[in-house]
């Protein structure tokens, strides 16, 4: 062994050093990308062994009923209706309003000063930290407007992560605008289609997977997020829902999950830690069939024109 | 003398056909013009053009500008109907400029500017209330690449037609265009597959059948065929061909052979120092190839530039 | 059917060139509505500084501002010391820096410069799922694993909750921030460069460490600002994590409880320090938040001239 690999020339030997730092380096960054695979395996894997045996001793009773200061009695049923409605809301609000602006900044927009400040504009709303969007919410939507909204209400909630995920909804929307061919749209108005008729008719059709994916993601993130809420008026612990109709709750007391699981986190009895463990389930199986509903839809259309 | 008679702008016209329509001579460049093609008209200039067609469209000192660069500057020539005329010249000498100008196509450019006046039919297309909407459903377009919509070979030929709230029998417009655009015969089996789905040369045909789906009465090719292999590209000038019979058709091609095969009238364009497209020399395509007016002309068709 | 025929037939062309009446409506109408909607987005930010300025204005006028430099961060009792909730959130970011920077353009190195397709494939999407966790669910991580697992076991006596832990958890969120743009940053290295140092007989690493990563330094220069911005506005790992939800002394100590900017906020918003009306420590909220604004504002800035500076260079 030793007289063989003395009797290599010197250049084999150098190269073998250099092989032997190349495949430590290698190491080093396949280790680096590993690590996040890793936390996210834990995480999960942490959070199920947790939460699973609740599922198991509960059953339903966990997803029906409300939250409660006895850890035996408490369910997320509130915060899945109140992440529900949250959703229902985004999508009524910040979907249509975003994909117009997209729609306006792409397709419409003559390139002037004031364009340049909507999207200047738009960029930093995308970078203001969420919990600032809560402080909008708590001072226009909860307080200001407070008459209209009901004051702390589910519409004040739906309203502040509508605006929070505005921005988002709109720079990926607009990205998928973008990518549309513009070979595509020439040949429309080369037949005579106005500029509407070829935004509805060629652009959109086109740009729709892609806006799809983005707002779904955007849904998702949406769904995830509490502090805002927090600020925005989401309730912390028990709150009874007594008889009201759907239209009243729309005005008043919610909780969304994530808030719910702050709630739960924050509690001194050890049974919470379970708890807030299945509710994490609860909310990861949400948001994270969004997620995968979006990257799926991504993965299929992604066009190469 | 001024150094716009040293350019060949000014020779654009030398056919003598002067329009029908009365014009005022806006600018120094169009009264220089006319005060040459007055003095010394050109050889055989008036055989270019039967003088008592009214032109198809007639482009009076057009200028195109991106941004603050000029594009393409005085241009004036006429385009004779149910003919085909040629744009050559070196590649940027503004010929799909010029012709995108033609049916307000460089209005969706942001940062463009037009100067002059495109008259059709007596009206000028760049006059304050004429929609460009309007213009591009008369004066319609094939572009360099083909370019169908991703939709199914009869919902790209019934485009136009719907936006335009066409009333009659579709089916009969998307088979009579797709006839004419001698595409029928390999499609109608398969109206319902994907416009994508055919070879360049089909789709190109497809584009052209989209085009004369809305009955134009111009149509606009920039280098129709430059993506096409030779046999899709003498299918294309066949149908140009046929198509002249109801269509006017001007076409951009840097194709020579193309050119003299398949044109009516030739305009030869270059650009001077300042990069700005102008015309050296507009004549019948024979003349052009066989009996240039001008040397640069020659050394071009000779191709010994460009 | 002659083409052009029903065309042709207008009575005046003039007037058929000026379109209908109708579209032209529809389509002014259309564009309003559309620069209607691009609109709202300006009156959003505007309201966001109006409620920010006014609050903190508020603020200011109503307490004495010698209680802006105490021992520690108890609104109730009216001790505002800023220094502690900046102290707070520049730890918190530095821990989740140092965990987050090398891990991050490490494996934009390994995407960008080692990965197949395939992995490539594979793997951003994880990532993504990553960044998609909900910070809250994070914070959670980081109170009941992270800190009982790695935090006590470095430190035993360590309480449950403190700040290692909780930027710790944080870090981890920034991981997939600084991963994309770093990893876009170095695959917009013109693959030219790359030839060039192969072609002279230079090694994968040596091609990845001395060409690819110095070419994209703006790129991720511009990562770690943005992820800076990431770290400070994160609220919910450190509101859950950090512990101090009644306040917090000042402390640069990674293994106390301790408070930042964004979990002051939170704790302000609810539990023991629920605000009710108009009180300073209510007041205070948007103090803060006017302070988290400005200088994430900045930080995006710094971040947007090097992103577009990536760009500009090739
Ligand atoms: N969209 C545009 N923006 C700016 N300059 C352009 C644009 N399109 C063309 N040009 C410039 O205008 C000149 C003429 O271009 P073009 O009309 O495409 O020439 P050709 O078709 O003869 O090759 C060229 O110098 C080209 O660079
Ligand atoms: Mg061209």
């Amino acid at each position: 062994m030793t007289t063989a690999s003395r009797a290599l020339p010197r250049s084999l030997h150098r190269t073998g050093g250099a092989d032997w730092r190349g495949l430590l380096f290698h190491g080093l960054l396949l280790v680096s990308l590993v690590f996040s695979l890793l936390i996210l395996f834990t995480l999960i894997t942490d959070v199920l062994m947790r939460g699973l045996p609740v599922f198991q001793e509960r059953g339903a009773d966990f997803l029906t009923r409300p939250t409660s200061s006895s850890p035996a009695r408490s369910g997320v049923a509130q915060g899945i209706f109140g992440t529900l409605m949250m959703a229902i809301f985004v999508s009524v609000v910040a979907f249509p309003l975003g994909i117009m602006t997209a729609i306006y900044l792409e397709e419409y927009a003559p390139d002037n000063r004031l364009t340049r400040l909507i999207n200047v504009n738009i960029r930093n709303l995308a970078g203001v930290p969420s919990v600032v969007y809560g402080l909008l919410g708590l001072s226009i939507f909860v307080l200001a407007l407070g008459p209209l909204t009901g004051g702390k209400s589910m519409i004040a909630g739906g309203l502040t992560l509508s605006a929070l995920v505005l921005p988002i909804v709109i720079i990926t929307s607009a990205e998928a605008i973008r990518a549309v061919p513009h070979s595509l749209r020439e040949a429309g108005y080369g037949v005579g289609a106005s500029r509407w008729e070829v935004t509805r008719l060629l652009v959109l059709p086109n740009a729709a997977p892609g806006i799809l994916t983005g707002t779904v993601l955007s849904l998702s993130r949406a769904l995830g997020e509490t502090a805002p809420l927090l600020l925005a008026g989401a309730v912390l612990g028990g709150f009874s829902t007594g008889s009201r109709g759907l239209r009243e709750q729309l005005f008043s007391d919610y909780t969304v999950l994530p808030v719910t699981i702050f709630d739960w986190s924050r509690r001194a009895q050890a049974e919470f830690r379970d708890l807030t463990a299945a509710a994490i389930i609860v909310l990861l199986v949400i948001t994270l069939f969004a997620n995968a509903v979006a990257i799926i839809l991504r993965n299929r259309y992604e066009r190469s024109w | 003398m001024p150094s716009t008679l040293t350019e060949p702008t000014d020779r654009v016209d030398g056919s003598g056909n002067l329009p029908t329509a009365p014009r005022t001579p806006a600018t120094a460049g169009v009264a220089l013009r006319m005060e040459r093609t007055a003095a010394q008209p050109l050889a055989g200039g008036d055989a270019d053009t039967d003088p008592a067609a009214e032109p198809a469209v007639d482009l009076r000192d057009v200028s195109v500008y991106y941004g603050s660069f000029r594009a393409v500057k005085n241009i004036t020539f006429d385009v004779p109907p149910n003919a085909i005329t040629s744009l050559i010249g070196p590649s940027g000498s503004g010929k799909s400029t010029l012709l995108r100008a033609v049916n307000r196509m460089n209005d969706l450019i942001p940062g463009t500017r037009f100067e002059g006046e495109v008259l059709y039919h007596g009206e000028n297309l760049y006059a304050e209330q004429v929609d460009p909407v309007e213009v591009r459903r008369r004066i319609g377009m094939v572009f360099q690449k083909p370019n169908p919509f991703p939709k199914s070979i009869y919902d790209n030929v019934a485009f136009g037609p719907r936006i335009n709230g066409f009333r009659g029998k579709l089916d009969e417009v998307v088979e009579s265009s797709l006839r004419r655009a001698a595409l029928w015969d390999e499609v109608k089996d398969k109206l319902k597959q994907s416009g994508l789905a055919l070879s360049g040369g089909q789709q190109q045909r497809l584009c052209i059948a989209r085009a004369i789906a809305v009955q134009p009465e111009i149509i606009l090719m920039d280098e129709p065929a430059s993506a096409l292999d030779p046999r899709s590209t003498l299918q294309i000038e066949e149908l140009m061909s046929e198509l002249k019979k109801n269509y006017t058709i001007i076409i951009v091609t840097h194709n020579m052979q193309q050119a003299a095969r398949a044109s009516d009238y030739t305009v030869f364009m270059n650009m001077g120092e300042d990069r700005a497209g102008y015309i050296v020399e507009r004549s019948r395509t024979t003349d052009i190839f066989t009996n240039p007016k001008h040397q640069m002309t020659e050394d071009y068709v000779s191709g010994r530039f460009g | 059917m002659q083409p052009g025929a029903s065309l042709r037939r207008d009575p005046s062309l003039a007037t058929a060139l000026r379109g209908t009446a109708a579209r032209h409506r529809r389509e002014r109408v259309i564009g309003a509505v559309l620069l209607g909607a691009a609109l709202l987005t300006v009156v959003v930010s505007a309201l966001i500084i109006l409620s920010l300025f006014g609050g903190a204005v508020d603020f200011i006028r109503q307490i004495d501002l010698g209680t802006l430099f105490a021992d520690g961060w108890y609104p109730r009792r009216g001790e505002f010391d800023l220094k502690t909730l900046v102290a707070g959130s520049l730890l918190v970011t530095g821990i989740a820096l140092l965990l987050a920077v090398p891990v991050g353009l490490l494996s934009a190195i390994y995407l960008s410069e080692y990965a197949s397709r395939r992995v490539r494939r594979i793997v951003k999407p994880i990532l993504e799922v990553l960044a998609g966790i909900p910070s809250v669910v994070l914070g959670f991580f980081a109170l009941t694993f992270i800190s009982p697992v790695f935090v006590q076991r470095l430190n035993p006596g360590t309480s449950d909750f403190n700040l290692l832990a909780a930027g710790l958890g944080v870090g981890i969120l920034t991981i997939p921030l600084i991963a994309s743009v770093s990893e876009d940053s170095m695959r917009a290295v013109p693959a030219a460069l790359r030839e060039a140092s192969y072609g002279l007989g230079a090694r994968r690493l040596t091609t990845s460490v001395k060409i690819v990563v110095p070419a994209a330094t703006s790129g991720i220069v511009a990562a770690v600002i943005l992820g800076i911005s990431r770290a400070i506005g994160e609220t919910m790992v450190v509101a859950v994590a950090a512990g101090g939800s009644g306040g917090a002394q000042f402390t640069v100590d990674p293994f106390h409880q301790g408070q930042t900017i964004t979990a002051a906020m939170a704790s302000l918003a609810t539990g023991t320090d629920r605000v009710a009306g108009a009180t300073s420590a209510f007041q205070s909220l948007f103090f803060l938040g006017l302070m988290l604004f400005i200088m994430t504002f900045v930080l995006n800035q710094l971040g947007d001239i090097f992103v577009r500076r990536t760009r500009q260079q090739y």
